[in-house]
C-alpha cells in the first residue's frame, strides 16, 4: 500500500535526534516563566498513622519562602472519587494528596513548601517539624497472601483468567511428567531517568500551561480539570519530550496535583519537582508470588497447567494486570486452571511497568518450562514445538498472524542453539561456568481509537499532529515516516507534533498501541488530504488527471503524476492555486475493527537465547550474549525498532539479575531508594545483543499490520537467563532477581 | 528534632561565582548552598545538563569542567568559582554537531534523551582522556552515566567510531 518514498520500512534516524543531543528537547522541568516558584515536597516518615502535627514557623520564617501547604491550609478540590480517577485508574479510591491527617503509605507526601528560588524552598522543607501518631501497617506479601481476594471489580482493559477447563488438578496428578514450583518477582520501580516533575504556567488570563512529566496529556488534561474545577480550556498539557516513563507516567503523578494547586493557590507559575528517593513513593511494578503445576506426557505433550499469582495492590485500589493468562495462551493444553488474587499492603498503589503482568507471568511460566523440558529429557526449544499452538486457547480464535515458529527457527540458528550440550554444567571457560538458556515472549498487540489532523501546506509542507506522547519510542519518526509516505513529500519536509493536549483526541502511551494507533490514524488524516488534492486536481481547467482515479496515480515528490505517466502530473502547488486555497486539512479518527477483534486475537511473539557466564567462587553472574528473534508484524523503521527491543532486553537484565526494591517491613519503606542502591543495568553490564525482526505479514489488526515493540523486549528476557544460570551451574532459582547470595547460597 | 529546630539557619546572602561557560564568562549571584547543577540550569538556562538523581549516581548531570568529566550536581558552585565549564550547549561550533553527537544520532545511541547529555559529555571526555581502547574499556569507563532505556550498545557503537577516527587521525 505505502509507495513513493519507501520511508516506512527503511531504517530511518529519529527527527527529534538533534534536539536530543544538543541538550535543546526541553522536558517537564525545563519550562521558564516569569516570578517561577518551586516546590518542594516533604514526605511522610511512616507507613501508617495520622499527622497530628506540622509546624511549619520555621520554615515560614524564612525570607523568601511563599507559602507552606498541608491538609490544614489545602484549597478546596473535588469532592467525588470519579474526579480523581484517571484514563488507567484502577478501581478503589484514588490517592488524594494532601487531603486529610492520615497517613496510608511511607513517602506519601504530606506538604509542599513553596519558596522563591529552590535553595530556599530546599532549605526550609528541612525546617517543617511534623508528628505522627503511628498506627501498624503492614507491607509484607508473605503474610498477607493469606487474606487474598479476587478483585471484585475488574480493570477496565485487564482480562481476568478465564473459567478452567477440563479437569486440570486430576490429569496433573495422572500426569507422568510433572513440575511443581513456587516463583517469586520482586518490586521494582520504573526509575526513568528523568525524576517526575510538573511545571505549571499560570498565564495572565489565569489560564494554566502546564509542563507535566506523563505519557499521556489528555490524561493529565482530564485529571486537572476534574480535580481543580476548571473548564477544559482553562488548562492545557504541553509535553513536547519524556525523559523516559516505562508506565509510571500513565497516570497523573502526585507532583502534578501540588504543582497545580499551589499555582491557582497563589496565582503565580510552580515548579514541583520529585527527587530520586521520591521516585519510590508511587507506583511500581507488584511483587507476585505465583504457583506452577505442570503435568506432561513423556513426549513433553502437556496434560495439566495450573498457574496460581497472588500479588500486592494498594488499601485504596485494586491494581490488577495480566499475568497468568499466558500459560494457556503459549501453549496448548485441555485441562487448565488459572488464578488470580490480590493482597493488600499499605503502599501506594501498584503501577503499570513495561510489559505489566506479562513479564511477571511469562518469566514463571518459562521457567517452568525450562524444569520441564529437564524433567522430560526434551530440549527446551523441542518442548515448545511439540507444545505449540495455532489458536488463541482460551477462545478457540485464530491468530492475526503468528510466526513464532521461525522466531524459534532463526533464533536458534543465529545463536548457534544446536551446538548445546543439555547436560547442566557442561560448558566451562576459566573460571567461569556457561550456560545457554531460552524462552518464549508474548505481548497483545492492542490498538485504541486516536485522532490525528494532517495539514498539507501550498509549499509542500505537511503538518501532521495527534495527542500522543514519544517517551523515547521514537513515535515522532515513524508518524513522520508515514505521513511522508502517504502524501509523496521528502521527510525533511513533515512536521509532527505531539504531546500537547490541545491536538486531537489520542490515549495515553502506553500497552505498545502507540505505533499501531496514532500511526494509522495519521495514515489515514493523509488519505484524506490525499483524497481531497486528488479531487482538485481533477477539477482543475483541462486537468492531465481529468479521467484518472485515485488508484492509477501516485503521490511523489509533492506532485500528483500518473502512476504509468510519471511525466504526467500536477504539483500540490499548483493545484491549490488553481483551486485558491493555501492549504488541504483532515482531520480523521482511526480504531480497531470489531469484526477482528471478534473473530481474531492478535499478539506479538518473540523467542530470546541467552549465554551467561557464572564466577561459582564470587558468584557473579554475566550475560554476554542475547539473541532475540521478534515477531511484531510490520517493523516501520527497523533502527528505532531495535533500540526499542535492545531497550527492553536491558530492562529484562535487570530484571533476571539486578532490580528489586527491598522493603523493611519493620518500617513499611523502601530502603534502596536511590540509584546506587536500587541496581539497574549500566553500560558495562551490556555485551552482545542481537535483535532478529521475523517477517510477519498480518493483514487483519489495522491496515498497515503495526503490533508494537514497546512491551516485547522484556518478556522472555528474565527467564532466559534464568534458564541458562540453571544450564551453567544446575542450580534452580525460582525467585528473581537471581543475585549473587542466591548464586551462592545453599 | 529538636537539634534540626536549634541548628541556626544559615545566612542568605548570596556570593558572587563566576564561571566560563561554553566559552563566555558569566557572573552569577548565589545562595552559598547552590549546586553547580542548579546554577547552569535554574540560573543560566542551560537546561541541557540534566537532573537524574542529584547524588552522583546517575550521571545525567555530566559536563567538562577545566576538561575533565564530573557530575556537576556533586559540586557547589562557589567551589567551581573560576573553572572553565563545557556543556552540551557548548559541543557544537557555529551549528555544526560534535562528532560524537553526529555519531550519536546515527548509531540511535539514545531513546528518550534524557541521559543522552551526559552520556555525550561523558563520552567526548573519555576520547580526550586516551584510556578506552576496546569495546570492554568503553563500557567500563562509561559506566557512571545510566541510561534507562537501555541504549548502550548503541552508545558503545557511537564512541567506537568516533573514537577509530580520532585514532586514525592521529596515526
Amino acid at each position: 500500500m505505502l509507495k513513493a518514498h519507501g520511508y516506512v520500512g527503511a531504517p530511518q534516524n529519529r527527527v527529534d535526534g538533534r534536539a536530543k543531543v544538543t541538550g535543546e528537547a526541553r522536558y517537564a522541568a525545563e519550562f521558564d516563566a516569569p516570578d517561577l516558584a518551586y516546590g518542594i515536597v516533604i514526605s511522610s516518615a511512616v507507613a501508617k498513622g495520622r499527622i497530628t502535627s506540622i509546624d511549619a514557623s520555621a520554615a515560614l520564617a524564612i525570607p523568601g519562602v511563599v507559602q507552606v501547604f498541608t491538609h490544614e491550609n489545602r484549597p478546596r478540590t473535588a469532592w467525588f472519587n470519579r474526579n480523581y480517577r484517571d484514563d488507567v485508574a484502577p478501581p478503589g479510591s484514588p490517592f488524594r494528596p494532601l487531603y486529610d491527617e492520615q497517613v496510608v503509605y511511607s513517602g506519601q507526601p504530606i506538604a509542599l513548601v513553596v519558596a522563591d528560588e529552590f535553595e530556599i524552598a530546599a532549605h526550609a522543607a528541612s525546617l517543617v517539624r511534623i508528628e505522627y501518631e503511628i498506627d501498624t501497617h503492614m507491607t509484607d506479601l508473605d503474610i498477607k497472601r493469606s487474606e487474598a481476594y479476587v478483585p471484585p471489580k475488574k480493570r477496565s482493559g485487564v482480562t481476568p483468567p478465564p473459567s478452567p477447563r477440563g479437569d486440570a488438578d486430576q490429569a496433573f496428578a495422572r500426569a507422568p511428567v510433572k513440575v511443581h514450583a513456587e516463583y517469586r518477582i520482586a518490586i521494582e520501580h520504573h526509575n526513568p531517568m528523568e525524576p517526575h516533575a510538573s511545571t505549571v504556567i499560570y498565564e495572565e488570563d489565569g489560564k494554566l500551561t502546564i509542563h507535566d512529566k506523563t505519557q499521556g496529556v489528555q490524561n493529565s488534561q482530564r485529571y486537572v480539570s476534574g480535580v481543580f474545577g476548571l473548564s477544559s480550556d482553562q488548562v492545557r498539557v504541553v509535553s513536547p519530550f519524556v525523559g523516559g516513563a516505562f508506565g509510571s507516567g500513565l497516570r497523573p503523578q502526585y507532583q502534578l496535583f501540588l504543582a497545580v494547586m499551589a499555582a491557582l493557590e497563589l496565582k503565580r507559575s510552580v515548579r514541583v519537582v520529585l527527587t530520586r528517593d521520591q521516585m519510590f513513593t508511587f507506583g511500581y511494578r507488584p511483587q507476585a508470588i505465583q504457583t506452577i503445576s505442570l503435568g506432561a506426557n513423556p513426549d513433553g505433550t502437556l496434560q495439566s497447567i495450573m498457574h496460581d499469582a497472588v500479588q500486592t495492590t494498594s488499601s485504596f485500589e485494586d491494581y490488577q494486570e495480566v499475568i497468568v493468562n499466558w500459560s494457556n495462551l503459549l501453549y496448548h493444553c485441555d485441562n487448565v486452571k488459572l488464578t488470580y488474587s490480590l493482597a493488600q499492603v499499605d503502599t501506594y498503589t501498584p503501577s503499570d511497568m513495561r510489559a505489566p503482568g506479562a513479564a511477571t507471568g511469562v518469566t514463571a511460566i518459562e521457567t517452568a518450562m525450562d524444569e520441564l523440558a529437564y524433567a522430560a529429557g526434551i530440549d527446551p526449544v523441542e518442548l515448545r514445538l511439540r507444545n505449540y499452538t495455532e489458536v488463541d486457547e482460551a477462545n478457540k480464535r485464530d491468530f492475526t498472524s503468528k510466526e513464532l515458529r521461525a522466531c524459534y527457527q532463526l533464533g536458534a540458528e543465529r545463536f548457534g542453539w544446536s551446538k548445546r550440550n543439555p547436560q547442566p554444567r557442561s560448558m566451562r571457560e576459566r573460571r567461569e561456568l556457561v550456560g545457554w538458556g531460552m524462552a518464549t515472549g508474548v505481548w497483545e498487540a492492542f490498538m485504541q481509537k486516536t485522532a490525528a489532523r494532517a495539514v498539507l501546506g501550498a509549499d509542500g509542507h505537511l503538518d501532521v499532529s495527534t495527542a500522543t506522547s514519544d517517551i523515547g519510542t521514537g513515535t515522532y519518526t515513524i508518524l513522520t515516516q508515514i505521513a511522508a509516505d502517504t502524501l509523496g513529500v521528502p521527510i525533511d519536509k513533515v512536521t509532527t507534533r505531539i504531546g500537547d493536549s490541545s491536538l486531537s483526541k489520542s490515549p495515553v502511551q502506553g500497552g505498545s498501541w502507540t505505533a499501531a494507533s496514532a500511526g494509522t490514524a495519521v495514515q489515514v488524516a493523509c488519505r484524506s488530504v490525499r483524497e481531497t488534492l486528488f479531487k482538485y486536481a481533477r477539477e482543475m481547467d483541462g486537468s492531465p488527471l481529468a479521467n484518472a482515479s485515485l488508484e492509477h496515480v501516485s503521490f511523489a515528490d509533492g506532485r500528483i503524476v500518473l502512476t504509468n505517466d510519471q511525466e504526467t502530473g500536477i504539483s500540490f502547488t499548483d493545484i491549490m492555486r488553481a483551486r485558491g486555497v493555501d492549504k488541504v486539512e483532515a482531520e480523521e479518527k482511526a480504531a480497531p475493527g470489531m469484526m477482528t477483534s471478534m473473530r481474531y486475537s492478535g499478539y506479538s511473539h518473540s523467542a530470546v537465547f541467552a549465554e551467561v557466564r557464572v564466577d561459582e567462587e564470587l558468584g557473579i553472574v554475566r550475560v554476554t550474549r542475547i539473541v532475540n528473534a521478534v515477531a511484531a508484524g510490520t517493523i516501520l523503521n527497523p533502527k528505532t525498532a531495535r533500540s526499542q527491543i535492545i531497550g527492553g532486553i536491558v530492562f529484562g537484565m535487570g530484571m533476571a539479575l539486578e532490580e528489586e526494591s527491598l522493603l523493611d517491613h519493620n518500617l513499611g519503606r523502601f530502603m534502596n531508594h536511590n540509584l546506587a542502591e536500587y541496581h539497574v543495568p549500566v553500560n558495562a553490564d551490556i555485551h552482545d545483543i542481537d535483535v532478529i525482526f521475523v517477517s510477519e505479514h498480518d493483514d487483519k489488526l489495522n491496515p498497515m499490520g503495526i503490533k508494537g515493540l514497546g512491551e516485547i523486549g522484556i518478556v522472555g528476557t528474565a527467564a532466559a537467563i534464568g534458564n541458562a544460570i540453571f544450564h551453567a551451574t544446575g542450580k534452580r532459582i525460582r525467585d528473581y532477581p537471581i543475585t549473587v547470595d542466591k548464586i551462592l547460597g545453599s | 528534632m529538636s537539634e534540626i529546630q536549634n541548628h541556626p539557619s544559615p545566612a542568605l546572602d548570596k556570593v558572587p561565582v563566576t564561571l566560563t561557560v561554553n566559552g563566555k564568562t558569566r557572573t552569577v549571584e548565589v545562595l552559598p548552598w547552590t549546586v553547580l547543577l542548579d546554577l547552569l540550569r535554574d540560573h543560566l538556562g542551560l537546561t541541557g545538563t540534566k537532573k537524574g538523581c542529584d547524588h552522583g549516581q546517575c550521571g545525567a548531570c555530566t559536563v567538562l569542567i577545566d576538561g575533565k568529566r564530573m557530575n556537576s550536581c556533586m559540586a557547589l558552585a562557589v567551589m567551581k568559582d573560576g573553572a572553565s565549564i563545557t556543556t552540551i550547549e557548548g559541543l557544537a561550533v557555529d551549528g555544526e554537531l560534535h562528532p560524537l553527537q553526529q555519531a550519536f544520532i546515527d548509531h540511535d545511541a539514545f531513546q528518550c534523551g534524557y541521559c543522552t547529555p551526559g552520556q555525550i559529555c561523558s563520552g567526548v571526555a573519555l576520547i580526550q582522556e586516551g584510556r578506552a581502547r576496546t569495546r570492554d574499556e568503553i563500557r567500563e569507563w562509561m559506566s557512571g552515566n545510566i541510561c534507562r532505556c537501555g541504549a548502550y550498545t548503541n552508545i558503545v557503537d557511537a564512541i567506537e567510531q568516533v573514537l577509530g577516527s580520532t585514532t586514525e587521525a592521529a596515526q
